[in-house]
Parts: structure tokens; sequence; C-alpha cells
């Protein structure tokens, strides 16, 4: 039995941030699980996929968050519990569906987790999500620790069902990747069957329905003000004429410096945790109470302006600070000693910062070699870079390398060095595009199997429909290695019983209109070297035809004739299968790390 | 002292996380408020993987500059490069084999000399205790058990009010079922190393 699903009501366990809210949510009976894969939210997906193999729950990956989100929009329509997990750029992704979903709402509970990434451990930038919030009218939970994580999964479904209107469960990786004691609550069966009824004049957004359903957000979201204002997870606490507000991991840092700075009796607390719609009464009372308020949130003044306003709105003087130079900052997450700091000198506490140890003060002065991410040691991915930078220097070519997400963004260290352009998920088909129309250089641009299945594909039919003219190279290795081997749509490695069907990139390409299609084994050096040099247009396209040695993609090369009159500019699509190394994809089904009961 | 906060350093594929578990686990079996931390994703291609435990009543879950109790460095460059972590009231356990960063194995840079990485360390901090983990898990069975002769060492140091019988009955529960007398094999040797 996975150990998530254990039935010990009352036993405390060590639990992940992430696994604490993938019980919460299975204590509140959802029934249909959705994510797309993404650093620091992915243990969510992993512990649904493997849950759903030993009970009533639906889960997927599917093939981006947008996918997901409509996907749990469509099962929560229908009734049914939902969940839809991802990291925070996934939710620009699935930005689309979420404005309009909150004007709809749903039927069934559904709770919309969203992974911030402050400080940029594993993503691209460091947005705060909160703004989604404002944005889209729908209430926000933040955790600030594993117990509150759980509580907040689990109740986010009732205030969910009661407003009928989608939750957002907000984090950041250290509440993801942090392990805490969390008390286990009763499990609920999961509902599964849902019915829909059909309310075309609620559920099909046509500028008359939209005009009446924006109201009916709005007025839910008032209804929603009200519950913030009275919800547990949101306290005022202690006494003293200083006021500090905080929220997710940042309120633990607040709650360690007073203890620590011995200011016990000096402060009331404003921990926040039902955080948008802002609760404005019980700010106000906070506002009232204190002579002087300190802000502590990471990236931006949300709450902090939000304060700002309630105190303007009652006309209330009290100094608000957060973020400013000798206060924080937006940039980074935050950290215990840095919080202390800030607020001995915001209230005026004597304090004398730790000294720690400075490698400066070693006479040896020794140069310290770095230790970068790498790719593994005998990654076909270094193959597949090695053979583009041999055939263009035999061919005394210079080329522009647009890039995406994956392992293989790693290709942009030395020696390999081939990563110019990156900005989100799909970019690098799409941003080859613009820079070879813009430069008329060579271009050769880079994307995974799992990234190309999430959004390479519509770039592609882009670039053959507006001829533009570069080359693809689309690194197959069957899996969605970085995030931790999940499955997707092209899986060649199945896990267990899987029963689904896998689509072939190849087949895709070509029905995308791509002509020149070679797909090579990386680890082939001389035959990948001879692709690359062909899609460059300096030999002629290879004209035998193998088929595929299907098991081990061994010695697979296989391309097709080329077409004198090239309809498409785009000269060719390498796919490099890397399916024989990533025979360790099998490895994802495999439970972590073993919980076990606590006394 | 009512709060200790542990630091674990070392490179992906070294079992720093298992062992951030086992440590974490055994405080709790001895009766403690435990909070971890640890980092995923980018880290784990090889990169250096960092992770901290606090034991009490602590709720912070990361660790600031100089605020390390203790240091458990899984390999000695990075447990130079932590030694920010530590204050001179700090205790450091570090293992002493080298992993050899990419860059080097490529020729770019060296890789600095062991002991005197260790004789700074030693030289700033209140105790130093240096182990040979892979030597002392090949003797237990398997070398991927130096984590667990690390543990060992940190048991021993008496740094932390967690007991070895915590960590043994962890150990039993905790990790693979066939890696158990293997690890506690490691555990016992780290124990004895001192
Ligand atoms: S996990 Fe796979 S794709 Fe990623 S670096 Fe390692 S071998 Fe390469």
């Amino acid at each position: 039995m996975h150990p998530l699903l254990t039935k010990e009501t009352g036993k405390k366990f060590l639990l992940l941030g992430n696994e604490a809210i993938v019980r919460g949510a299975l204590e509140a009976g959802v029934a249909f699980a959705t994510t797309y894969p993404g650093t620091p939210a992915s243990e969510i997906g992993d512990a649904f996929f493997r849950i759903a193999r030993e009970s009533d729950l639906y889960f997927e990956y599917s093939t981006n968050e947008k996918v997901a989100l409509e996907t749990a929009a469509g099962a929560a329509a229908s009734g049914v519990r939902t969940i839809c997990s991802m990291k925070h750029v996934g939710l620009n992704v699935a930005a689309d569906p979420l404005m309009t979903l909150a004007y709809i709402g749903v039927r069934g509970g559904m709770v919309i987790v969203t992974a911030d990434d402050p400080s940029m451990f594993s993503s691209q930038n460091e947005q705060d999500n909160r703004f989604y919030a404002r944005l889209s009218s729908l209430p926000m939970l933040e955790p600030a620790s594993c117990q509150e994580a759980k509580e907040m999964a689990r109740e986010a479904f009732e205030i969910s069902e009661a407003l009928e209107l989608p939750v957002i469960l907000r984090t950041t990786t250290r509440l993801n990747h942090c392990r805490g004691i969390v008390t286990i609550g009763p499990l609920k069966p999961p509902e599964n069957k849902g019915a829909f009824e059909k309310i075309p004049s609620r559920f099909v957004t046509v500028p008359a329905t939209a005009r009446v359903r924006h109201r009916v957000l709005l007025d839910q979201e008032e209804k929603a003000r009200d519950m913030a204002v009275k919800s547990p997870f949101n306290t005022l606490t202690g006494e003293g004429p200083w006021g500090i507000a905080a929220s997710g991991i940042a309120f633990n840092y607040v709650a360690d410096a007073i203890k620590d700075l011995g200011i016990e009796d000096k402060v009331r607390v404003l921990k926040l945790g039902f955080t948008y719609p802002f609760p404005d009464v019980l700010a106000e009372e906070f506002i009232r109470s204190a002579e002087k308020i300190l802000v502590v949130e990471e990236l931006e003044p949300f709450l902090e302006e939000n304060l700002k306003v309630t105190a303007h709105t009652n006309s209330l003087s009290t100094p608000i600070s957060g973020k400013g130079p000798g206060l924080f900052s937006r940039l980074y997450e935050y950290n215990p000693g840095m919080v202390r700091e800030v607020i001995a000198r915001f209230f005026g506490v004597d304090y004398t910062r730790p000294e720690s140890i400075d490698i400066k003060e070693d006479g040896q002065q020794v140069q310290l070699p770095i230790r970068p991410p790498n790719l593994c040691a005998g990654c076909p991915h270094r193959a597949t870079y090695l053979a583009v930078k041999t055939a263009l220097k035999e061919t005394q070519t210079e080329a522009i390398f647009p890039t995406d997400i994956g392992c293989y963004t790693l290709g942009i260290l030395p020696p390999l060095e081939c990563a110019d352009f990156l900005i989100c998920m799909g970019s690098s088909v799409t941003s080859a595009a613009g820079i070879s129309k813009a430069t008329g250089k060579k271009v050769i641009a880079f994307i995974g199997d799992s990234t190309f299945f999430h959004s390479g594909i519509t770039g592609l039919i882009n670039a053959v429909h507006n001829k533009h003219n570069f080359i693809l190279i689309i690194l197959d290795n069957g899996t969605t290695a970085m995030t931790g081997h999940q499955p997707h749509p092209g899986v060649e490695v199945a896990p267990q019983e899987w029963d689904k069907p896998s689509i072939s990139i190849e087949a895709v390409v070509r029905a995308c209109g791509v002509e020149n299609v070679a797909v090579v084994n990386p680890l082939n050096l001389a035959k990948t070297r001879k692709a690359v040099k062909e899609a460059l247009g300096s030999i002629a396209f290879q004209s035998s035809y193998q088929r595929p040695f299907v098991p081990f993609m061994k010695g697979v090369f296989l391309a097709k004739k080329r077409n004198a009159s090239l309809k498409s500019g785009l000269n060719a699509t390498l796919i490099a299968l890397n399916a024989l190394i990533h025979l360790h994809a099998l490895r994802f089904i495999k439970i972590r790390i073993p919980m076990a009961q606590q006394p | 002292m009512d709060k200790y906060r542990i630091y674990l350093t070392g490179v992906g594929g070294q079992g720093t996380l298992l062992a951030t578990v086992v440590l974490a686990e055994s405080a709790i079996y001895a009766g403690y408020n435990v909070v971890a931390s640890e980092v995923h994703g980018m880290a784990q291609r090889g990169g250096v993987v960092e992770s901290t435990v606090m034991i009490g009543d602590i709720k912070s879950s990361i660790i600031s500059d100089g605020e390390a109790d203790v240091l458990l460095g899984f390999e000695p460059l990075e447990t130079y490069r932590a030694i920010r972590k530590c204050s001179a009231g700090s205790v450091v356990v570090s293992n002493t084999v080298p992993v050899i960063p990419y860059g080097v194995a490529i020729g770019k840079g060296s890789y600095p000399d062991v002991d005197k990485l260790l004789d700074f360390i030693g030289s700033k901090v209140k105790r130093l205790i240096t182990i040979d983990a892979q030597v002392l898990a090949q003797q237990a069975g398997a070398v991927l058990s130096a984590n667990m002769a690390m543990l060992g060492a940190l048991a021993k140091s008496g740094a932390l009010p967690v007991p070895k019988e915590a960590f043994e009955e962890t150990i039993r529960t905790k990790t693979k079922a066939s890696f158990v007398e293997t690890n506690l094999r490691a555990f016992e040797l780290g124990l004895a190393s001192q």
C-alpha cells in the first residue's frame, strides 16, 4: 500500500511538503488529479500516479499545464473533486483557462497547486504567483508548514465547493521540499463518478454569459473575503506595540526571530494563510493595535500593499514597511538570520549577528573548482551536441542555438556550449524562426521529447507554414528525465502495467509537414554527424531507408529521400533517440523514501 | 542547548538525502521536534546537494551563515565550501574522500589539497572529526553505505542529543530491506572510527 494511503488516523509522520499536500487532498476525497511535472511540484503528481494504481482516484500526466487544468476543469464541472498541480511558470501556460474558469466556476471542489521558486533553484524566473489570485479573483491559501499544507489542501476543497470556485494553493520551494511532522486525519474515499448538468448559461462563455458570470465572480469574491476574515488560517497573536505581518515560509523565520531576539512581549503577529481575498477587517484590527508594522513576505510586496490600502481606506497613519533599502528585498528567498536582522534593525533591538567562518581568512587562498550540475556521464545528449559541433566545424559553419527546458539545457556548459537562447517551454522552435528570419544565419534548435509534446508542436506547424528555415533537433529519450522520469505521450520505456498508446514523434513531425526527417542514434557519432551535415545542406540527404530496430533503439538510422522541391523552408528535423540510456526510466515507479509511523 | 541546526552537504549520488531523512527520523524517534529541508532538481545532476535538519523548538527549515551547530560534509571540498554556515562553536564531521568535479576531470582547474582544506577547518571550529567513509563502507560491504558511516561518526561525536539506538532503529525501519545489514555495519564502523 502506498504510505500516503495510511488509515492510521492521529498518527504522526515525517512528510515532505508535497506529500502533505497529497495527503490533505486524499483526506478531502479527491478523485481526479492532473499535472505536468515541474520542480518543485513534481512529487505531488508522482505520488498521485502511484496512488491511482491502488485506489479509485484518476490521475494523469497531461501534456502541459493548460491541458492539465482544462481536463481537471471538465471533471470539476461534472461534480468531481479535482486537483491540478504545477510549478509557477506552468500557471502561465494554464493562465488562459484559469481566467475564464474563474467565471464559470466549478461544481466539484477544485484545488490548483502552484509552486513558486524564489531564488530560482530550478526555474527560469521567480515570478510571484500570488498575483494570479488577484488577477483571477480566486481564493488563495499559502501554507507555512507541512502540517498546514495538509490542512489547507483538505480545507481548500471545502472552500472551493462552498464558493463554487477553484482555490489556489500557493507554495514555495522551501515548503514543497521541507519535511515536517504531520498528524494524519481520516481518509475520505474518492467519489469519482460525476454527472454533467447542461447549463449553457453558465458553462458556455459567450459574451452574454461572461458578463453575467463576471458579476457572479465578484459576488463570490466578497463571500470569500468574509471567509478569509474568519479563517483559522489567519491569526492575530501576541500582545505589544509592534506589529509584524507574515505569510508562507517567511512566517517561520519571524516566529523564530521573535524568540531569538526575546521580544515575545513586544510584538503582535498577523499570520496570514488565507491571503486572497485580503482579510481587510482582520488587517484593520491589526493595524489599529500597532505603533509600526513590518511586513515579512518573500518576493513582491503583495500583503504590504494590501495592508497599506486597508490603512488608507480606514484613514490610519500607522507606518507600514516591508520592501525597501535596509529592509527586505524583492529578490530571492529569505533566510532566518536575515529576517532576524531586519526585525532587530526595524524595531531598534540590540542584535549582533553570529560570526561565520570566511574562507577568505584561509591564508592558502585555494582556488575552489566549481561543481555545477552536469549531464550524466555517458548521457547521449552529450553525443548529440558533440556530433553537431563536429559537423559545424567540418563544414566551417557557424550556428545559433536556441534551446529548451530539460536536462539538455545543461548543454550550455563548456565544452559543449550549445545554448544561446531560452525563455520558456517550447521557445526553441519558435525563437529559432525569429532568429533565422532576422539574421539569415544558420540556426539549430534543440528541444526534448516531453517539451516537444508540451509546447513544441504548434511552433513547428507555424515554422513549416510560414516557411522558416532552421534545423530542429528533438532529443528523444522516451521520458521526462529532469523532473524524475515521468512518462509522456511518446513514452518509449513504460512502467509496468502501462496501457496507454505511445504517440510517435516522427509521425507527428511528418504530419506537421516536415519532409526531411532523420532519426538517428546519437551514440552512433558518424551517422549523427552525417545527418547534421545533410540537414545543413552541405551533402545530399541520405536516400537509404531502414526500419528502426525497435526494442532497444540500437543503431537506428532512418532517413527519407530528399525532396528536391522543398515545400517548407524548414530544412530538417533530427530526432535523437536516447532510449538506450533511459532504460533507467523504469525507476520512476519506485517510492522515493519509505515513510514509517512515528511513536 | 535545546536547538540544533545541522547542515548536510555533498555531491549528487552520495546519499545525503537519505542520510537527511534517517537523521530526521532518528531525532523524532528520540522524542524531538524536527523540520528538514532539501533542494531537488538541477542539484541532482552531479551538482552540490545541500540539506538541513533542525532538532528542537525551531520552525525555520533553513540555516543562515554562521548558524549551523553541526556541519556534516560528505565530500571534503564541499565541507570547505559550506564552512560559512559554521561559527567558532560548530562541530564539523567530514568525509576525507574527494569526488572530483567534472570540470577538474576534463582539465579545468585542480582539486585542492584535502589536508590543507581540513587543517583550515580544524583551526576555525570547535571540533573537526574526519572519517574515510568510503573505506568504512567498503568494509561494511557496499560503498553506497558511506552515508551511514557518516551518520555513525556523527552519532559518536555526541554533538546531538540523539542516541545511537535511535539511529540503529531508524536504519532498520527506514532504509531498504536489502541494505539494512550493510547500512548497520557501516553505521557501527563510523561509530567506532574515532
Ligand atoms: S537523466 Fe538522462 S537525459 Fe538527463 S542528463 Fe542523465 S542521461 Fe542525460
